[in-house]
């Protein structure tokens, strides 16, 4: 994080000594732009409030943990479909399915669907792509994530 | 069509009350709700303005036809390698590549590598990748990216393909 605003910071102090003009200009389609995209950011945020109040990462241990072979892999696809958070959470998430036995390959069904597929980032994508490309394109991400967590499945002999 | 346009603030307000109300009468999940709810405004507060300050700045500065030579119909192959490279580098989450990516579009960028660079934003985030191989191992992290970039990349190209037979549009 503190390289993203290091980085920002030097970008802006370059800018401002090459044109001040563009700068502001810059800065005034940042401003514009963020504005305009707030409300989805807004709607996202109480989706991802109330979802993470019914699936706790609890829940997902539990679930997981719990429940083998199919039907762990259905659940960490639904999990990891539905919910939203971010890698510092997920991966030592991860590590305690690990240490409960639970195999690779249900593990990556909920990490993989997780980082690929957003339904809880639903009200921002469409605004950017569109509602017909969003949903296309989750629906492929999903079928992305099945053929990852298969392979993993395969490598790790834990198919069959 | 009014009520359309203020969805996200009705949304807003309802959800405030249901917050207030559950403080007053002491419901528990409603209190969870607005941590939840607290702590992921803040997550995303720490990375949105700076993402957005780049944007601008690449609004102003990122000529159009560098763009176009780099991400666009005739950039061939490398302009796959680069989508990746630029997306293992993106902060934040996906709710970041999407705007990049709609200015990556704006600029000229072809569908197909706007949609790997998305995918890729969502499996290669370089803070990301290190918690992955710390908690779960390098094997576990190598099988997934080897497996995962062909994929996003082939769907990708795929998706540009149909996209454009389909006249599907990003937002204007």
């Amino acid at each position: 994080m503190t390289i993203l605003y290091v980085l920002t910071a030097l970008t802006l102090i370059a800018s401002l000594i090459a044109d001040i003009e563009k700068t502001k200009k810059a800065l005034k389609i940042s401003v514009k732009k963020l504005l305009k995209i707030l409300p989805a950011f807004v709607k996202m945020l109480i989706l991802v409030s109330f979802i993470l109040y019914f699936v706790p990462d609890e829940v997902i241990v539990k679930y997981l943990g719990e429940s083998s072979g199919v039907y762990g892999l259905f659940a960490g696809l639904s999990f990891g479909s539905v919910t939203m958070m971010p890698g510092f959470i997920a991966f030592p998430l991860g590590g305690i399915l690990l240490e409960k036995g639970v195999s690779y390959m249900n593990i990556a069904a909920f990490t993989t669907t997780l980082m690929l597929v957003g339904i809880l980032t639903y009200p921002v994508e469409k605004e950017y792509l569109g509602r017909k490309i969003t949903i296309l394109r989750n629906v492929i991400s999903f079928i992305i994530a099945v053929v990852i967590t298969l392979i993993i499945g395969l490598i790790y002999g834990e198919v069959f | 069509m009014v009520l359309k346009k203020h969805s996200s603030t009705i949304i807003f307000t309802i959800f405030l009350g249901f917050i207030l109300f559950s403080y007053l009468i002491k419901f528990e999940p409603g209190i969870i709700i607005k941590d939840n709810f607290t702590s992921f405004t803040i997550g995303m507060l720490k990375v949105l303005p700076a993402a957005f300050i780049l944007i601008g700045l690449f609004e102003v500065w990122v000529k159009k036809e560098t763009i176009e030579r780099h991400f666009g119909e005739d950039s061939g192959f490398k302009g796959f390698f680069w989508a990746i490279i630029l997306a293992s580098t993106t902060v934040g989450g996906t709710y970041v590549a999407f705007p990049v990516a709609y200015s990556l579009y704006q600029k000229g960028a072809k569908y197909s590598i706007i949609f790997t660079y998305i995918g890729a934003s969502a499996l290669t985030r370089i803070p990301m990748t290190l918690f992955e191989i710390s908690f779960l191992g390098i094997k576990f992290t190598v099988i997934r990216l080897l497996t995962s970039i062909p994929l996003v990349i082939l769907s990708s190209i795929w998706m540009g393909r149909y996209v454009e037979k389909r006249n599907f549009y990003f937002r204007k």
